[in-house]
């Protein structure tokens, strides 16, 4: 029997759960981090050098590592990535060079981390003699996150209406003066979010900044960024498999602090993302 | 006098061909009606004018567009669209406020004394017949106007780079009666200091404004005249049969 009725309430229940089981590992991941993670929080973890073979004591140098590494790595990359998605957006023609970059766009973003890893290590750390140091690090993880921010800026871009240009245009600014004052403004929020994605991604990987900068133990901050630093997601990996007897506390709380900053760093994109969202009037 | 004077214009999209060995003039101070069914090449010969369809990465031109005598394909493509304005079909404010609306074309233009721009903007709103509408609410968005008040901010976006002709595309397909009379009447005024092409799905829209009517069929100018003898006793016959409604 065909009953429409039951088809669509039944079509609905599957649609209902795998969109909850979606929800459901996420919701864990942070329950189970804050659980075990806030424990170990308070202001000497966050605050103090590792001590005892980072068995105790803080995690700072790491915090500050991510940070460093993740506002290096977008620095980097968001001009960089802009700049493309305007030619790609505004200036390329549907020839064979542009299908060519969009190919290796495609593709570099589809390469693995670890790879990156090591071409960060040959290109920068041993080729320009960075050395394995922030500089290397940043550059790696923003060549990572180039794609990324590329991709979506030009969605963003895309998006605006045509008619805005024509309208634009037809009032007799140049072309530049059509993107600077139209087509850009109206995009950001979009590539906020590329950003956003970005940011997140070059903050969690480990692979990345193995090779190229960071530093198993190196309880004191960098004075420059030729230094080497730790950072979070390696800081992370070592307690939980290199170094014997670290407290569970310990390991969660690190994930925590992780999760904490990435989250930090979106909200402010997110916050920025809203105000322009506002002023858009269409 | 003249203002564009077009000579053998074909025009183009891909294998399209959407103009057709148009010949023609444009006076100076005239509002010129072009009528035609849709697909007629009305809009892509008035964006020629100003160079629109050269957005159209698949556009080719053969033929001169000359304004003043001199060939708009060797003029400043920035100082062509400021002299030649255009208002769309649609409404289309840009996502600003109704102030800045106005003052864009200006600003790109390089003019940055706030003095100056507050009172052209005041004087292109008043020429639009919008300025009493809007005079305590200039900072709200564009968008918050009816479509009607957007038409007219459009025109009055126009008016304030200071051009000599506006093109206008079939302004008033998205209005109301109303507020098409409204457009209506401020194209009637701007004749005295404009040139004014206006294109038209309307028919009867052309016999109220128009000092002189095109017909277009297909890509091709069938007929040119003063729009008192187009409709009283046009020369071709296809003329006659869309003007009275047989097709169209």
């Amino acid at each position: 029997m065909k009953n429409p009725h039951r088809t669509q309430r039944i079509a609905f229940f599957f649609l209902l759960l795998t969109t909850l089981l979606i929800v459901i590992p996420v919701g864990l991941i942070v329950v189970i981090i804050i659980q075990k993670g806030l424990p170990a929080i308070n202001w000497q973890f966050l605050s103090a050098m590792p001590r005892q073979g980072m068995r105790a004591g803080g995690i700072l140098p790491a915090i500050v590592g991510t940070f460093y590494l993740v506002s290096g790595a977008v620095t980097f990359a968001l001009p960089i990535g802009l700049l493309a998605a305007i030619y790609l957006s505004e200036y390329s023609k549907g020839n064979k060079l542009t299908r060519l970059i969009k190919l290796a766009i495609v593709n570099l973003a589809g390469v693995p981390s670890v790879v990156y890893g090591l071409f960060g290590l040959a290109l920068f750390v041993v080729f320009f003699k960075f050395g394995a140091s922030i500089l290397s690090g940043s550059l790696t993880l923003g060549i990572m996150i180039l794609p990324i921010i590329i991709t979506t800026s030009r969605e963003a871009l895309e998006s605006v209406p045509q008619s805005f240009r024509e309208v634009s245009l037809s009032l007799g600014a140049s072309k530049w003066q059509t993107i600077r004052h139209i087509v850009l403004p109206n995009a950001v929020p979009g590539i906020l979010t590329g950003t956003i994605l970005g940011l997140g991604r070059a903050a969690g990987e480990t692979a990345p900044i193995l090779f190229t900068v960071a530093a198993f133990y190196l309880p004191r901050l960098p004075h420059s960024i030729f230094d080497q630093v730790m950072a979070l997601p390696y800081h992370l990996y070592i307690i939980s498999t290199q170094v014997p007897n670290v407290d569970e506390k310990v390991r969660y709380g690190t994930a925590f602090v992780l999760l904490a900053l990435v989250l930090m760093m979106n909200l402010v994109a997110i916050i920025i993302r809203y105000k322009f969202r506002k002023n858009k009037k269409w | 006098m003249v203002k564009f004077e077009i000579h053998d214009l074909n025009i183009w999209f891909g294998s399209l061909h959407a103009i057709k060995q148009v010949t023609m003039e444009i006076q100076s101070n005239e509002i010129l009606s072009i009528i035609g069914p849709s697909n007629s090449g009305k809009t892509t010969f008035l964006r020629t004018l100003n160079r629109l369809n050269e957005l159209n990465p698949r556009y080719k031109i053969s033929g001169a567009v000359e304004l003043e005598r001199e060939d708009i394909r060797r003029l400043n493509i920035e100082l062509l669209r400021q002299k030649v304005g255009m208002v769309f079909a649609l409404p289309l404010p840009l996502p600003l406020s109704i102030f800045d609306n106005v003052a864009y074309g200006m600003r790109m233009h390089g003019e940055k004394n706030r003095k100056i721009l507050e009172e052209k903007v005041r004087e292109t709103l008043e020429k639009a017949y919008l300025w009493e509408e809007v005079k305590d609410r200039l900072a709200e968005s564009a968008f918050k106007l009816s479509g009607g008040q957007q038409q007219r901010l459009c025109i009055a976006r126009a008016l304030a780079v200071r051009p000599e002709v506006i093109l206008f595309d079939e302004p008033c397909s998205g209005l109301d009666p109303i507020s098409t009379a409204k457009v209506e009447d401020a194209l009637v005024k701007l004749k005295e200091n404009y040139t004014i092409v206006l294109v038209t799905n309307n028919v009867k829209q052309a016999s109220r404004v128009g000092d002189r009517t095109a017909f277009f069929l297909s890509g091709e100018l069938i007929e040119i005249d003063r729009t008192d003898k187009i409709f009283t006793a046009p020369r071709d016959t296809r003329t006659d049969g869309y003007i009275r409604g047989k097709f169209g």
